[in-house]
Formats: structure tokens, sequence, C-alpha cells
């Protein structure tokens, strides 16, 4: 294009200011623009309602409940201050379900952590166009069908009659899982009905809540940090201890909240696959179903959150957000 | 090989990086001698960087062999060199402190807390930042990462330190200040420095020698005045000193012989007298450089540039004016017409 050609279409003669455009959107739009405080007040309005009166409201309640105590004759809630429910959860029964659940939820937290690194990893720094969009796509694809039906797949899979058993039959390795299968805690009478059969299966649900926060933090890496150390006479080894693993640990620590809650609070795993013992998700819905004990329930849910608090103040304390 | 004097600090023997069908660096030969301070000079694309990545081990050559003082380097990898990097954007750990970030390849060595801290503390000092440690790369501006950049590079006492483009993200004055500190550093480790840039003129004035690449070939090693003075090919004079290159028939007229030539702008004097052996020229850009001005000539279907230095009297553009130079001044290339 000739500068010419660019003069002759700026022959119609134009203010430098515009007029205002008409009618209330206009107004609106200047409106807007000349106080974005306004705007932004407006667009956060409903979700702070939402969250301050529906959520941290309802939080606030079960929290309350907690103080309550239940009637042992009548059944009814005595609405008196009191730290008798949370006494209640020190008791053996109850003390049990919450190391069972705590330990799961660590075990199945690690073996995310073990498991995702090398997915993260790949697709941060290899994956390229198609490959990524392929890694996004089979991440996620377990996350579009209802989690129910993985689980009950997962059951059919880990059942004596299932897949699993079948293979290790053929490859004549019935004698390793008949092994495992005997040991404490861990057996049972197949995998499907075993505390392994429930740390499988959480470790696959939730997987992808490891795996997407693990990728963005190591996409966040530069690539010539890598170099960097390695130039510095740093072996693979001491690279990924002194380099890759501190600066992913805000993804690890992100991703692990959702690992260590999801299975702390869950309660639907453990009822499909898995012991007759009980997870705290399972106490909070016997508790406030056929027991009617509101406030044990409720001190059971503050479990989690309690735990889940100590966590994150651990991370931070060792400085897993210090290279955000 | 034992290394003695003689032996190069880096040889590289026939040696390519090809990716595919681009042909980064092709049939390379160079020696850079130890305890100089080397120079590669080019465009981007040019091979350069490659070179530099094939001394650091981060690329590993298609064919060719390349010593590093004396020892055979490929298949080697990059932590078993003795050979440290300081990388563009200089690669500082954000999530260590800048003494952290110093001490890194000692403590990587397995050098102890007490000993490699305290190397570090004089690295700093040598670099002009004592007392910076505690401090986060965050926290520090461009010119000071850098001399950190440099310390963590410096601290492992390397064969051979390798720059690339370190100065490019600075602004002039911290450039200029940098390049002598950077030369007078080098002068007094006696560490064999070699440095990558875009720039001729840090190149002239940093290195012992220069080598100008173009398209993954090595187009003329020499020092900054070779180079400069007697470019072999006509890339070389355009692109160190943006000298006018001047054609085989333009150069048979005035010097005698048909070659390609270069001319310097400085050597270009403009007259207002057209009489003699002047050559009548039409200025038709005037650029205002501060210390010169750099005026574009037209004559005989060629552009000149000439530098006028400031204080004379400087045409304006659309001017008819005439020029001479000293015929010397033509400096024969190489390069066959």
């Amino acid at each position: 294009m000739s500068i010419a050609s660019v003069t002759a279409t700026r022959q119609a003669p134009v203010s430098a200011i515009l007029p205002a455009r008409g009618g209330m959107l206009g107004a609106l739009s200047d409106l807007f623009w000349r106080r974005p405080r306004f705007l932004l007040a407006l667009m956060l309005l409903p979700p702070l309602l939402w969250l301050g009166i529906v959520y941290i409201g309802s939080l606030f309640a079960l929290l309350l409940q907690s103080f309550f105590s239940i009637d042992e004759f009548s059944g009814l809630i005595n609405r008196e201050f009191t730290l008798k429910t949370y006494a209640e959860l020190l008791q053996a029964a109850n003390f049990d379900i919450i190391v069972r659940t705590v330990v799961m939820a660590a075990l199945v937290t690690l073996a995310s952590i073990v498991i995702a690194f090398p997915i993260a990893y790949y697709a941060a720094r290899y994956a390229q166009g198609r490959w990524k969009a392929l890694f996004y796509l089979a991440v996620m694809l377990p996350l579009w069908s209802s989690y129910l039906v993985k689980v009950y797949a997962w059951k059919l899979i880990l059942a004596k009659e299932g897949i699993l058993t079948w293979l290790l039959a053929k490859l004549h390795l019935l004698w390793l899982l008949d092994g495992w299968l005997a040991l404490p805690y861990v057996g049972g009478n197949s995998l499907s009905v075993s505390a392994t059969g429930t740390f499988i299966a959480f470790v696959y649900v939730w997987l992808p809540f490891m795996i997407l926060p693990m990728q963005a933090a190591l996409e966040r890496v530069p690539g010539n940090l890598v170099e960097a150390s390695s130039d510095l006479g740093a072996s693979p080894g001491q690279t990924f201890r002194n380099v890759l693993f501190p600066l992913a640990l805000p993804g690890i620590v992100a991703g692990s909240i959702f690992t260590f809650s999801l299975t702390l609070g869950d309660y639907i795993v453990p009822q499909i696959i898995g012991t007759s013992r009980l997870f705290i998700g399972q106490a909070v819905y016997s508790q406030q179903g056929t027991a009617g004990n509101i406030p044990l329930a409720a001190a059971f849910a503050v479990v989690p959150i309690v735990i889940m608090g100590f966590y994150l103040w651990g991370a931070k304390r060792m400085g897993a957000f210090d290279a955000l | 090989m034992i290394a003695n004097e003689m032996t190069p600090a880096v040889s590289f023997q026939n040696v390519a990086r090809h990716f595919g069908a681009v042909k980064a660096v092709d049939a390379l030969d160079l020696d850079i001698a130890a305890g100089e301070f080397f120079a590669m000079l080019g465009p981007s694309g040019s091979g350069k960087t490659t070179c530099l990545r094939l001394i650091a081990g981060f690329e590993q050559p298609t064919a060719g062999t390349i010593s590093i003082f004396g020892e055979r380097a490929e298949g080697v990898p990059p932590y078993r060199r003795n050979v440290n990097t300081v990388f563009q954007d200089y690669a500082l750990f954000p999530h260590l402190n800048v003494l952290d970030n110093v001490a890194y390849g000692l403590m990587v060595k397995g050098v102890g807390k007490t000993e490699r801290l305290k190397a570090a503390e004089e690295a700093l000092a040598l670099v002009q930042l004592p007392g910076y440690g505690a401090r986060r790369p965050g926290q520090l501006s461009g010119g000071q990462r850098q001399r950190v950049a440099l310390a963590r590079a410096l601290v492992n006492q390397p064969k051979v330190l390798l720059l690339d483009e370190p100065l490019g993200a600075l602004d002039l004055k911290l450039r200029e200040n940098m390049q002598e500190e950077l030369k007078s550093l080098q002068k007094a480790l006696g560490i064999t420095f070699v440095f990558v840039t875009h720039d001729q003129g840090e190149a002239l004035s940093m290195a012992d020698r220069v080598a100008v690449f173009n398209e993954g070939k090595i187009m003329q090693v020499g020092s900054p005045q070779e180079i400069y003075q007697r470019p072999k090919t006509r890339f070389v004079a355009d692109f160190v000193g943006s000298s006018n290159v001047l054609p085989p028939d333009f150069v048979q007229r005035y010097a005698g012989q048909r070659r390609w030539g270069s001319l310097r702008p400085e050597a270009i004097r403009i007259t207002r007298d057209a009489g003699g052996d002047a050559i009548q020229a039409r200025v038709s850009g005037v650029s205002y450089l501060g210390a010169s001005t750099r005026l574009a000539l037209d004559t005989e279907g060629l552009r000149l540039h000439a530098s006028v230095p400031s204080g004379s009297t400087v045409p304006e553009q659309g001017d008819a004016i005439a020029f001479t130079f000293n015929r010397d001044a033509i400096h024969l290339m190489d390069e066959a017409p």
C-alpha cells in the first residue's frame, strides 16, 4: 500500500473525539470505564454472596453442630457448648477410622506424585502441538465420564473373576497376587474387597488432579535452568533434586491438596471397593443418616479441614510457595 | 594427549551439527588458543550459538571431532566438562538466593558448606557485588543478575568460560561498562573466554580474535583489526563495520583490479568542489548519530554510506555533492568477482 492510498482514505473529516454512543448501554459503558471498581463490585457481588452465605455460612453451621452433643437416651441434640463430641472421636473405633483415612490419603497422594511426575514432565518439556492436545485429552477424558461408572469398572477389573486376576494367571504370577492378598491390612479375599483395591481406585480417579497442576508448574520452569544446572556440574539426579523438584513443588502441593482432601472426604470409593472398615466420609454419612448423630458427623467432617490446615501450614513452612 | 602450551583450548575439526535438513553448523574447523578472548560474531541463525552449545555439551555434533584442551569431548555430558556458561538470560535459579546460586556448582561437586559459601562470597566480590548474597535473583537489576551469572560460572574455575550474548539485555551505558570489566577480568584470570555476539562493535572492542559466522560456516577468523580493515568476503565487509561493498567494475575504475572491494564509511570525504577526480553523488539520506552523521549517497547506480564527523558542515537530503577517497583505502577482497 502506498502512502498516497493511505492518505486518500483519510479524506472524510473526522473529529478527534467521537460522539458518545446513544442509549443506556452506551452510558453504562462510559460509567464502567470511568469507575472500574464499580464494575468489579458488580461482578463480584453474586459469587461473594454465594460463597459468603451459602458456603461459608453452612460450613460455620457445621462447625457449630460439632460443639453440640447428643442425648444418648432420647437421641435428641443437646444445644449446649461441649467438647464431648470431639472426645468421642478419640475413642478407639472412631480414631481408627481417622488414622485409616489419613494413611490412605497420604499413600494415594504419594503414589499420585510418583506416577504423575513423568507424565507431567513429558507434557511440559517435550510434548508439542498435536501431542500436547493428545496429552490433555488423555488426562481429561476420564474426568468426562461418571465417577461412579469408573469405580464400578474398577470393581470388575479387580474382582476375583476380573481381568487382572486372569492376566496374572496367564503370566503365572498368581502366587504374587495371592501372597499380597494374604498380607494383613492391605489384603483380603480379592483385590476388589481389599484396601489395596481402594487404593488403586483412588489413585486412578484422582490422578488427573495431580497431573494438571504439576504440568502447569513444570511448564513455568525455564528449560535453560535445567541446562544451567547441568552446566554447573549437576548430574541429572542432582538437577532433579535441586532444581526441578523445588520449582515443581508449588504444583505438587496444589495437586496433593486435591488428592489428599478428595481422598479424606470420599465415601463412595471405599463403599464400592474395599473392606467393610469405614473411612471418614462413610462415618459422616452413616452418623448423619442412619445413626442421626449430627454432632458426631459434624465433628468427623471437621477432621479433614483441620488436617488440611496443618498440611498447608507445613507446606508453607517448608517453603513450597517460595518459588511462586 | 597431554595438554601443553600449544594445545588449543577448543579445537573443532570438520564439525557439523544438522537439525534435519537445517545445517546449523557445517564442516567447521576452528582452533581457540588457551587464554584468549575469542568472539563468535554473526547474525542470528548463523550457527554461532550452536557452536557455543557444542562446546558446552548441550548439543552433540552430527559429524567431526571437538577437543577441549586436547581431550575429546563428543558424547561427554555437560556436567562432566570443566566448562561453564553465562547464559543469555542468565538462567539464575529463582528459588535460591544469590549466594546459593553462586555456590551451586561447588555444592553439586560436594564441596563443604563453609568452604563453598566462602568461595561464593569471594566470587561475588570479584564481580563487585559483595554482600548481595542474601538477596533473591528477582530482587536484582539486569546488570546485577549478569554479574551473579558471571560469578556463578567463575567460582568453578572453568577451563573455558562461554558467554552467550551476555550483554544483550543491558542498556547501552551498562553494556559499555561491562565490556571493559569483562575484558580486564579475563586478562586478570587468564581463563579462555568464548563470547557469542551479534554486535560487531562489542566483538571488535573486546576480543583478541574474532570469528565471523554466516549460514553455519566461518567466513573469516582474525584479529579485530584484520576483520575490520581487511575483510575477505562481501559478507564480512558488510556485517563488520558496515563497510561499503564495491562491485568489481567500480573497483577496477578506481583501484585498477577487477575484484570485489570494500570502503569504510569514514574513508569517504565530502567536497563542494566537483573538479579533479571527485565523484558526483546525490544525498539520499541523512542520519544524525551524535559523534558523526551518516550520509547515504547515490552514485552510478550504487548506494554508498559516508560518515561525516560532527562539527563539519553536513549536506541536506537531496543535495548534489561530490566525494573523494584515498585510492589506498579501497580494500580488495579475496572473493572472486
